[in-house]
């Protein structure tokens, strides 16, 4: 089936909402972010992936002589990884600040106003 | 709302997207077919510059300014990072206790130290031809370091990574990647275009600014990475008091009363 693996893109992307909205912990909905990005990875890969094809590296194999996948998708997903290591960082970094000043990481329990 | 209603919108959104994500994927190109007309062109203009790695000439030549945008994302974010994780007024820092490490543990990663940390350092140098980059190869190097912290101890690893230095490192490594790009302003064309020569294909100088940018993004990354261990090692090994938990919500709490 040559749609299966935009759909389980798809699938990873729905799951990971899925997680985010019913979260009961912030470090969890970090992952679960984390997830949904993964699917992102999974439809670029997808959409350049050609059948029979090789990594686009010519160091060692004639330009040429097989075929090779999309390189600027995988460009793309390059950068995603990067982009998605350093924002969860950052998101880490802003739960352990909520757990010191609210003493919790229940997004549920997050809800009061405090100055 | 109730968690009872959040589900049944949550329902209704997701399902929404799952048919506009189905709709959508029926009418993509087929999974594994043979039209690619960008990758196409991507690996001709790569091979064209001498770049044996198309990936690494479509970040670092092609598609270069897109690159510069990501790597601010990495530097804000890092940024961010060291901004929220600061030592706070209410808390202090203790020097770690040191702990017994098992022999074997630490003879492995006295071995495995130098070796990962060429790896890296040849992952970076040899972007532009085989798999890797300044990317890769910068947070193999960052990772190399911590392998102190499990061989010996925490004092060990802060010896020989003053995190000044690495943010310092980050900053320059961003920098040079903009220098870089002004250069192909002044030779005469346009913000970061390949101005060198590019070299004999498939050699360690093939590529023109290529194997520059990627060292660029590589001593970027590999200080991001340190400073941001550095930010999260400290507030679970060294950053005390300020409370963690219910006790520094009655601290503040009886603070201010």
């Amino acid at each position: 089936m040559s749609v299966l693996p935009y759909l389980a893109a798809g699938w990873v992307f729905l799951v990971g909402c899925y997680g985010l909205a019913t979260s009961r912990n912030l470090i969890h909905a970090v992952g679960c972010l984390s997830v949904c990005q993964s699917s992102t990875y999974v439809l670029l890969l997808a959409v350049g992936y050609r059948r029979g094809g090789t990594a686009p590296v010519f160091s060692d194999i004639a330009p040429g002589s097989r075929p090779v996948v999309d390189p600027v998708v995988q460009a793309l997903v390059l950068t995603d990884v990067v982009v998605g290591a350093t924002v969860t960082a950052l998101l880490l970094a802003l739960v352990i600040q909520t757990a010191k000043r609210h003493g919790t990481v229940d997004p549920d329990e997050l809800s009061e106003l405090r100055g | 709302m109730s968690r009872k209603a959040r589900l049944w919108l949550l329902a209704v959104g997701g399902i929404g997207v799952a048919v506009l994500l189905a709709c959508a994927a029926f009418d993509l190109p087929g999974f594994g077919g043979t039209s690619h007309p960008y990758g196409e062109r991507a690996v001709r203009s790569a091979l064209a510059r001498h770049t044996a790695n198309v990936i690494s000439s479509v970040n670092f030549d092609q598609r270069a300014f897109d690159t510069l945008g990501e790597e601010s994302i990495l530097f804000a974010a890092v940024l961010g990072t060291v901004v929220l994780l600061r030592e706070t007024r209410d808390e202090h820092s203790e020097p770690p206790e040191t702990v017994r490490v098992d022999p074997h543990v630490r003879r492995y990663a006295l071995i495995a130290l130098p070796v990962t940390l060429l790896i890296g350092l040849y992952i970076i140098a040899h972007g532009q031809l085989s798999p890797g980059g300044g990317f890769q190869g910068g947070v193999i190097v960052a990772t190399a370091l911590h392998l102190l912290y499990i061989a010996i101890d925490y004092k060990a690893l802060e010896r020989i990574r003053p995190a000044a230095a690495y943010a310092i490192a980050d900053a320059a490594g961003e920098a040079a990647y903009v220098l870089l790009g002004t250069a192909g302003l002044l030779a005469g064309s346009v913000f970061l275009a390949n101005f060198l020569p590019y070299g004999t294909f498939n050699t360690l100088s093939s590529g023109g600014t290529v194997p520059l940018l990627n060292a660029a993004i590589g001593v970027e990354v590999a200080g991001a990475t340190v400073v941001l261990l550095a930010r999260f090692l400290d507030q679970a090994l060294e950053i005390e008091g300020g409370g963690t938990g219910g006790t520094g919500r009655q601290d503040e709490e009886a603070n201010r009363s």
